[in-house]
């Protein structure tokens, strides 16, 4: 199985820095993107998350973890929260930090489920919900590197009004094909019918296997399980096929 | 100095449990593995220590169940911060595999099926730390969770708990595994916080 380092940072100590909401976006009536400025920020590959850690006036303190949604951008990164109900973090970032508060974040964190801009072989993303993150990510990295690794995306969701980063997305990149998946209700004139992501949508929509494209599945456990089966069972290499599963939070 | 943020609160673990810095409790149980869930029929299942100077000793699923099991009730702490306080399992214990084992290694490296490895001190598979577990939680663990068996190691974050486990190679010297060589922690220990390499 193929081995990565954190980028250029083994062995150094991740220190806890401060991260200043600089702008926050609403991307859903339930997921804002939050970008934040670290001065001295080190730079990130596409895939990679932070530590999110919030601090009460008692001491009480505690840890989240949030895929970076941003390509590399000097000292701004871009976090998307989805708010979880009754969760502990994410309510919090969403309604109660106000731009020009701060809070600590250390990494980058993660060197197997990245995309790096050297990579030359097709792609192939499997979002489901907000496992779209780290997707958008590599698009974004993509994009900015100006790579011609050919890309495409298979982002689930239930009905349109989930989809995150939709300008971007409909927007488009050349080299860049982008399919919905909708679970409960498509848009109007949607050639496909409301369904869970079936084994026929990944032959249509994604690579065969022979074209040994790298997989990035990432979602609610499973909708990872089911899609990582149905890759393998099409003739995928599994050491191909990199997954990270989105558990339950806790929020 | 930590920054405070005025007006989050966070959550309090239920008096009674105390957990580690960073983590919070959740009453889910999240998967989380590098790649496609490997699927081992028991009967193609076995296990294996091989020693620092070869020798190799290897259990069918059949000789595995044929040991002497015990039901361990632990905490999980995994390192994206969950932590599930009260798991039920079934397993043998490593001190019952490991007892006639010649061996004068320090380290462990953990195989998988499916690829994955992880590295930890040899002393911390003994002493009643360590099950090789195939049943949570009253049932057969399921795929998803590391079965048919996995290493179940519960003092150290549960990356250390390798999931389909095979084997394990005695070392004199310490390998990294998977996650480690990736940047993450030798040890691993939650209480002190061992996340990354240099925790």
């Amino acid at each position: 199985m193929a081995r990565a380092a954190v980028s250029g940072r083994l062995g150094a100590r991740l220190r806890w820095q401060a991260a200043t909401l600089v702008e926050r976006r609403e991307e859903t009536a339930s997921a804002q993107t939050l970008v934040f400025d670290v001065p001295g920020w080190a730079g990130h590959l596409a895939g990679q998350h932070v530590d999110v850690r919030l601090t009460a006036e008692d001491g009480y303190s505690t840890q989240r973890s949030y895929s970076l949604a941003s390509a590399q951008d000097a000292d701004r990164l871009e976090l998307t929260v989805q708010r979880v109900p009754d969760g502990e973090v994410s309510p919090y970032l969403i309604e109660g930090l106000a731009v020009g508060d701060r809070i600590e974040i250390r990494g980058p964190v993660g060197g197997w489920f990245v995309w790096r801009p050297e990579q030359r072989e097709p792609v192939l993303l499997v979002a489901g919900g907000s496992g779209l993150v780290p997707l958008m990510a590599m698009i974004r990295a993509r994009e900015a590197e100006g790579s011609r690794a050919p890309f495409r995306l298979l982002y689930s969701l239930r009905e349109p009004a989930d989809r995150l980063y939709a300008p971007d997305l409909e927007r488009g990149s050349a080299g860049l094909d982008v399919t919905y998946v909708y679970t409960r209700s498509a848009p109007q004139g949607a050639t496909r019918p409301p369904g869970r992501l079936a084994p026929a949508d990944l032959v249509q929509w994604g690579w065969p296997p022979d074209f040994e494209p790298t997989v990035y599945v990432c979602g609610p456990t499973g909708f990872v399980e089911a899609a990582a089966v149905q890759l393998v069972a099409q003739g995928h290499d599994p050491g191909r096929i990199r997954t990270e599963r989105f558990g339950p939070s806790g929020g | 100095m930590p920054i405070i943020s005025r007006g989050f609160h966070g959550r309090r673990p239920e008096a009674g449990h105390k957990l580690p810095p960073g983590q919070y409790e959740t009453r889910d149980f999240p998967v989380l593995s590098a790649g496609p869930t490997p699927r081992v029929p028991r009967e193609d299942w076995e296990f294996s220590v091989v020693t620092e100077n070869g020798e190799r000793r290897q259990w069918s699923w059949a000789e595995l169940m044929a040991l002497p099991r015990q039901t361990p009730t632990v905490d999980l702490h995994c390192v994206t911060k969950w932590s599930k306080f009260g798991t039920s399992w079934e397993g043998v214990s490593l001190d019952t595999l490991l007892a006639d084992v010649e061996s004068s290694a320090h380290y462990a490296l953990v195989h998988s099926y499916g690829g994955y490895t992880t590295n930890i001190p040899l002393a911390d598979l003994l002493d009643g730390q360590a099950w090789i577990a195939f049943r949570y939680g009253g049932e057969d663990l399921p795929p998803e969770h590391g079965g048919p068996a996995r290493l179940l190691v519960p003092h150290l974050y549960l990356w250390k708990s390798a999931k389909w486990v095979r084997g394990i190679e005695l070392r004199e010297h310490d390998e990294q595994g998977f996650w480690e060589s990736a940047g993450y922690h030798d040890y691993g220990d939650p209480w002190r916080e061992q996340r990354y390499q240099g925790d």
